[in-house]
């Protein structure tokens, strides 16, 4: 009797069970679903499809994701001090954060866009603008550490940037604050017509990245909100957002949302940098900072630069027009075939979409509705490709899948919408959660994107995870849009607030990974490249330790000599010449981070002793079985005494 | 007699100091070790039969000496290996003196270019690991090139 209890009731759970499976599937629940959980699931040991570059936003960093996982590889520490990496607290790389307002310990970092080459993604290099102290860096993709950052000069809240063109010939930085040009001391009640906006053009060096500053073109005193290169037929045009044309210092959310239009800027750069080539322009007295990290020294350099070029746009006829666009566009995006021009006016209810085709055609036939400054105003209607028929509400950002399909983001609606390029009708919506701003297709800024995900940056948290206090990360979802019907497929959350984000295949970087720097390469000019040459220097007060590092010990690990009020830098040289063994380091009292020595680099911190005794340093980073015995003492004499430098490793073993 | 206290109290206060710090268990010097349990450690075991796992099968040495092979090998030796190697005396890592006495030139080369999988698979590699307290040989990626010279240059540490 017992016993057909007992298998009733487990006859009656296996039902129980059977039921609720039924209903949750039946219940959509989207991520819930199994099919939607295998196309996420990268299994253990396997490699992500993509790599995602989604910019860290107010945390002035650069967040390294796998797609579709959405698995945290790496924070890239650009604008922002990291103490985990020690960038900007070594000596090596205090100068990258250097700037004309001296040391700048944090920006709000934005728009990354990878390096391109004949209109496509080629994985080399990752460019982001820095928004508050205007700020353009490169990060090398070999190895995921930023390697240059130029200031923009006459710039401020350098918004409507970085954006590549199709063979990196230029990184484009906009300001979005007009400001005076040159800085000077005025009443704010004078901004119209008296501030101006600066559109910068900065070079790439085809072969090492360098940037530097073409030329900046004085625009009128607008906003300029976001950018995006011409690519294709639009190959040697730039697009530019701007809002506030009604060019109001105060109450803005009012003032500027006056005018029924804004414009696009088209900036012809192919004509101004001839122009330019040919002697062009002028140069003005100016004060930014460029920083470049030398991968043979492992140190970084900040030089000043006090002049730059500028260019007033009406000696360059026919180099800048204006499209009228409706209700202060915001994201500014072109179709992989460079055709289409499409202005998000976050508050209109259209999607406004441009031709450019037309536009040449406007431009040629001198069909000009007006100027604003002495700048051709084009016909609305002569240039206006299309619209969208109120698609959602607060048009954000659209990207592009490669096969006739546009994405674009509505913030008030909270929702991903897709569309179709040329005949402008929308195909499908999904909700997001919530409030979305950017969105990105690996290789959607590009003339060949790769159409198999969308990953959507929502400003908005709420109930998605376990709470944690007030402060709740900001979430990303990613779809599915290999179909006609994009499917939700994954939360996770993200580093900052993550404004943009850029994407391209794995096997565009995987190969190109650095694993270890060469120590016969390396020309730091305190490296120690053996055991043997490890020493201590004094200087007057300053202290130079030459000190290296190899499981599990550092040499050498004994020093005295060292006083109260000296400053000593330990200069380090990571020995080792394997992937994956880098070694960490830090004495206590040290009032900087630790160092993080990767195999082969050496790098530097200063410490300053005050007060007098036997202080141990260690090993920061798990390196060995024996990583616990890696540790040293400093002995540090009153700042009179006479005790003798020396330094030795092992001297009493047997 | 003052002289005899003062002299005894000095010799006291030697013995003193020398008795500072303790001792629990600590390991007798190897020689000793040898004779107690009769068994030899790794370093001094000798097995030129072997020729550990890695990408060197074969290796026939000439009789001379190749002097240039010897001074490029000395040169990656001290650049890439002293951290860890004392060339006479036990140091994180055994000697290279007289290795070629104890170990095949094959089993050098492969412990040189491939020490992570012989600690995991040379039983001579894995002992070693062992009585250097767990203190791994690290992959310096040396080209099979300055691995070969750093043989020559061991041939000549006798």
């Amino acid at each position: 009797m017992r016993n057909i209890l007992k298998s009733t009731v487990a006859l009656l759970s296996v039902l129980v069970a059977f039921t609720s499976c039924d209903t949750a599937s039946k219940s959509n629940s989207g991520a819930l679903s199994s099919s939607a959980a295998e196309k996420v699931y990268v299994a253990p040991g396997e490699h992500d499809e993509f790599y995602a570059f989604i910019s860290g936003g107010f945390s002035g960093q650069l967040s390294v994701y796998g797609l579709p996982s959405g698995r945290l590889f790496k924070v890239i520490p650009v604008f922002s001090l990291d103490a985990e990496k020690a960038y900007g607290y070594n000596e090596e790389t205090k100068p990258m954060l250097n700037t004309s307002h001296g040391f700048v310990p944090w920006d709000d970092s934005h728009h990354p866009d990878i390096s391109q080459t004949n209109g496509e993604i080629d994985g080399r290099w990752v460019f982001i603008n820095g928004n508050n102290t205007p700020r353009i860096a490169k990060i090398d993709l070999s190895t995921f550490e930023t390697t240059e950052i130029i200031e923009v000069p006459n710039s401020a809240g350098n918004h409507s940037s970085s954006f590549v063109t199709e063979n990196s010939e230029y990184v484009v930085a906009g300001t979005r604050f007009s400001i005076p040009i040159p800085q000077k001391d005025m009443p704010i009640k004078d901004y119209k017509s008296n501030f101006k906006g600066a559109l910068s053009f900065i070079s790439i060096d085809p072969k090492h990245g360098h940037m530097d500053i073409k030329f900046q073109l004085i625009m009128p005193g607008f906003d300029y909100d976001l950018s995006h290169p011409g690519r294709g037929k639009s190959h040697g045009w730039f697009f530019f957002t701007t809002y506030n044309t009604e060019e109001a210092s105060t109450l803005l959310e009012v003032n500027a949302s006056q005018n029924d239009k804004d414009f696009i800027a088209a900036v012809n750069w192919k004509k101004i940098e001839d122009y330019v080539n040919n002697g062009g322009g002028t140069m003005m007295p100016a004060n930014y900072a460029h920083n470049v990290y030398d991968e043979a020294t492992h140190s970084a350099t900040s030089t000043m630069k006090k002049e730059v070029r500028v260019v007033n746009p009406l000696d360059v006829p026919g180099a800048v027009y204006f499209l009228p666009t409706p209700k202060s566009p915001h994201g500014c995006d072109v179709d992989p075939s460079g055709e289409y021009i499409v202005g998000n006016g976050k508050l209109s209810a259209n999607l406004t979409v441009h031709s450019f085709t037309k536009m040449l055609a406007a431009i040629e036939n001198n069909k000009v509705a007006g100027d604003a400054y002495g700048i051709p105003i084009l016909n609305f209607e002569d240039v206006l490709a299309g619209v969208v028929e109120q698609p959602g509400l607060g048009p954000l950002h659209t990207e592009f899948d490669g096969k006739g399909n546009a994405y674009t983001t509505f913030f008030i609606s909270s929702e991903v919408v897709k569309w179709k390029l040329g005949t402008w009708e929308v195909v499908d919506r999904q909700p997001c959660f919530y409030s979305v701003g950017h969105l990105m297709i690996p290789g959607g800024n590009s003339q060949k994107p790769f159409g198999k995900y969308v990953l959507a940056m929502n400003k908005i948290t709420k109930d998605r995870y376990l709470p944690t206090g007030p402060e709740v990360t900001q979430s990303a979802q990613l779809y599915d849009i290999s179909g006609e019907k994009m499917e939700l497929l994954l939360d996770f959350p993200t580093v900052g607030e993550p404004h943009y984000a850029a994407g391209c295949p794995a096997d565009l970087i995987k190969p190109r990974s650095k694993k270890l720097f060469k120590l016969e390469d390396n020309k730091h000019p305190y490296a120690t490249l053996n055991e043997a040459d490890t020493k201590v220097v004094r200087d007057g007060k300053t202290v130079h330790i030459y000190m290296t590092t190899i499981r599990s010990h550092f040499a050498p690990d004994n020093i005295e000599g060292v006083k109260v009020g000296d400053k000593v830098y330990f200069h380090i040289t990571n020995l080792e010449q394997d992937y994956d063994v880098p070694h960490g380091v830090s004495i206590i009292g040290a009032n900087t981070s630790e160092l993080l020595i990767m195999p082969g680099q050496t790098e530097t911190f200063l410490w300053e002793p005050k007060q007098i005794g036997v202080w141990p340093f260690y090993c920061t980073d798990f390196c060995s079985a024996l990583h616990q015995e890696m540790q040293g003492y400093v002995r540090v004499s009153p700042a009179n005494s006479n005790t003798p430098l020396k330094w030795s490793l092992g001297e009493d073993i047997e | 007699m003052v002289l005899f206290v003062s002299l005894l109290m000095s010799c006291g206060g030697k013995e003193e100091k020398k008795k500072k710090g303790f001792s629990y268990e600590k390991k007798a010097p190897t020689e000793q070790k040898v004779k107690k349990d009769e068994s030899v450690p790794a370093s001094k075991k000798i097995d030129l039969a072997n020729k550990g796992v890695g990408p060197i099968t074969s290796i026939s040495l000439p009789s001379e000496i190749d002097q240039t092979m010897v001074t490029h090998g000395a040169d990656v030796f001290k650049k890439l290996c002293t951290a860890c190697h004392r060339l006479d005396k036990k140091f994180i890592g055994p000697a290279p003196t007289n290795i070629l006495s104890r170990r095949s030139p094959e089993w050098i080369m492969n412990m040189i270019l491939n020490p992570d999988e012989m600690v995991q698979k040379d039983p001579l590699a894995k002992a070693l690991l062992i009585e250097f307290n767990g203190s791994p040989m690290a992959n310096q990626n040396l080209s099979e090139e300055d691995a070969r010279a750093i043989l020559e240059y061991f041939r000549t540490l006798k």
